[in-house]
C-alpha cells in the first residue's frame, strides 16, 4: 500500500461525506427541502474546477517562459480533470435542478456560464488534438488557454451578479446563499467536503501526469 | 508606432488595390441578409435584434479570418525581419476594428432595407453596432492568428471563438436592446464598463501573448 497521508485523508473525508451528506441533519427549507444535501456533493465541483483551471492557467504560463514539456503535461492534464469536475457539476446541478425548478435546462445564468465553460476547455483539447509537433501544440495550446481563462472567468464572476437567476443565492452571490446553511452544514463543506472533492481531483491528475510522463519517456527510447 | 502605422497602410493599401476581398465580404453579408429576408420577411423586435447579432458574428469570422491565414510563411518571415511582433498584431487589430466598423455599417443598413427598421433611437445602436464589432473584430483578429499559426482554417476559428463570444454577445444584444424602445435600464452604464473592459483585456493579452505565437 502506497498512500501518502493526504490520500488516506481524501479517503476519510469522502466517506465521511458520503455518510453525512446522505443521513446527517440538514435545515428544513421550503423548496429546497431535502435536496439541500446536495450542497456537499455539486458546490465542491465548482470550487474544485475553480482551482484546478487557474492551476492549468499557471501552469500554461510557466510553460511559456520556461519552455519545459513536464509543464505543458501538468496544464494540460489539469485543464482536464477541471473539464470533468465541470461535467459532473453540470449533471449534479441539472438533477437538482429536476427536482427544485421542475425541469433540468432553464438557460439560467449559472447554468449558461457552466455550459460555456465547458466548451471553451474542450475547444481547448480540439485546438491540441489539431497539432502534432508537440512544441508547437504546447505552445499555441498555453496561449489558447491563458486567452480563454482571462476572457472567461471576469465574465463567470460578474455577469450573474448583473443578471437574475433562479439559483441559490439569487441575485448577487455567483452560487450560494449563505442563508441557506447552518453552521453545522458549513463546516462539513468547508472541512470535509470541499478538500475531500479538491484532494480527490488532485490524486487523479497527479496519476494522469504521471501515466503521460512514462508515455513520453517509452516513445523517446523506443 | 510608426511601424504599426506602415503596417496599417500596407494592408489598407493591399484591401485598395484588391478590392475583390471587400467587396467578396460585402457580397456575403448582402446575400445572407437577402436569404434571410426570404425567410423571415419582417421579424419581431427581438428576433431582428437576435438575427442581427448572429449575422455580425458570422460576418466577423469571415472578414478577420483572412488578416493571418491569406499572408504566406515567407511573407510573415519577412514582416518578421523588418518589424516586432507587437507591432504586426496591433497593426492587424486596428485594420480588423476599421473593417468591422464599416460592414456593421453596411450590416446595418441593409437589415434596414430588407427586414424592416424596428430601431427607435437609430443613433444609439448604430453606437452599439459599432462598439460590439469592435469587441468582435478584437477577439477573432486574436484567434484568427492562433488558428493560423495551427495550420488550420477558418472553421477552427469558429470552434475556438464561439464559446468565448457569447458572453459579450449576450451583454451586447442586451445593450443594443435598449435602442429599441425609449425605456433606459439602470445597469447600461456597467454592462458598457465591462464590455470596454474587456476590449481592453483583449487588447493587453493580445500584445503580450502574440510575440509566443510569433515565433518559432
Amino acid at each position: 500500500m502506497r498512500l501518502a497521508w493526504w490520500k488516506i485523508l481524501c479517503i476519510v473525508q469522502l466517506l465521511i461525506i458520503s455518510v453525512a451528506g446522505f443521513i446527517g441533519d440538514v435545515p428544513a427549507k421550503p423548496i429546497l427541502n431535502e435536496t439541500i444535501r446536495n450542497y456537499y456533493f455539486h458546490v465542491p465541483m465548482w470550487f474544485g474546477m475553480m482551482i484546478f483551471f487557474i492551476v492549468s492557467v499557471i501552469y500554461s504560463v510557466k510553460y511559456l517562459r520556461s519552455g519545459k514539456l513536464e509543464h505543458d503535461i501538468v496544464a494540460v492534464e489539469y485543464a482536464n480533470v477541471g473539464l470533468l469536475f465541470c461535467i459532473l457539476g453540470l449533471t449534479t446541478g441539472m438533477i437538482w435542478a429536476n427536482y427544485t425548478w421542475g425541469k433540468p435546462w432553464s438557460n439560467d445564468p449559472k447554468q449558461i456560464g457552466a455550459a460555456i465553460a465547458f466548451l471553451i476547455y474542450f475547444a481547448y483539447l480540439v485546438l491540441r488534438n489539431s497539432m502534432i509537433d508537440p512544441d508547437k501544440r504546447a505552445k499555441i495550446g498555453a496561449v489558447y488557454n491563458i486567452f480563454a481563462f482571462a476572457m472567461l472567468f471576469p465574465t463567470i464572476w460578474i455577469i450573474p451578479r448583473l443578471l437574475e437567476s433562479l439559483h441559490p443565492g439569487g441575485m448577487g452571490n455567483p452560487a450560494l446563499n449563505p442563508g441557506d446553511v447552518d453552521s453545522r452544514m458549513r463546516y462539513l463543506f468547508y472541512f470535509i467536503a470541499f478538500p475531500g472533492w479538491a484532494i480527490l481531483g488532485v490524486w487523479v491528475a497527479t496519476l494522469c501526469i504521471r501515466l503521460k510522463k512514462l508515455e513520453e519517456k517509452k516513445l523517446q527510447h523506443a | 508606432m510608426k511601424a504599426v502605422i506602415a503596417l496599417f497602410r500596407k494592408d489598407l493599401l493591399l484591401e485598395f488595390r484588391q478590392q475583390y476581398t471587400f467587396y467578396g465580404i460585402i457580397l456575403y453579408v448582402a446575400s445572407t441578409i437577402f436569404v434571410l429576408y426570404l425567410a423571415m420577411g419582417q421579424p419581431e423586435d427581438q428576433v431582428w435584434n437576435g438575427l442581427f447579432w448572429m449575422i455580425q458574428l458570422f460576418v466577423c469570422v469571415n472578414a478577420v479570418a483572412k488578416s493571418f491565414l491569406q499572408e504566406s510563411r515567407g511573407r510573415l518571415l519577412y514582416f518578421y525581419s523588418i518589424a516586432g511582433a507587437r507591432d504586426f498584431i496591433l497593426s492587424k487589430l486596428l485594420f480588423n476594428v476599421l473593417l468591422m466598423a464599416l460592414l456593421s455599417l453596411v450590416s446595418w443598413v441593409l437589415f434596414g432595407l430588407l427586414l424592416g427598421n424596428p430601431v427607435q433611437n437609430g443613433i444609439r445602436f448604430m453606437g452599439v453596432a459599432i462598439f460590439g464589432g469592435l469587441g468582435l473584430s478584437l477577439v477573432f483578429t486574436f484567434l484568427s492568428a492562433i488558428a493560423a499559426r495551427a495550420q488550420q482554417n477558418a472553421a477552427l476559428m469558429a470552434i475556438l471563438g464561439f464559446p468565448l463570444i457569447i458572453p459579450q454577445i449576450l451583454l451586447m444584444m442586451k445593450l443594443a436592446n435598449t435602442a429599441f424602445s425609449q425605456v433606459i435600464q439602470d445597469s447600461l452604464g456597467m454592462i458598457f464598463l465591462l464590455l470596454a473592459g474587456l476590449d481592453l483585456l483583449v487588447v493587453a493579452l493580445a500584445i503580450i501573448l502574440f510575440p509566443f505565437l510569433w515565433k518559432d
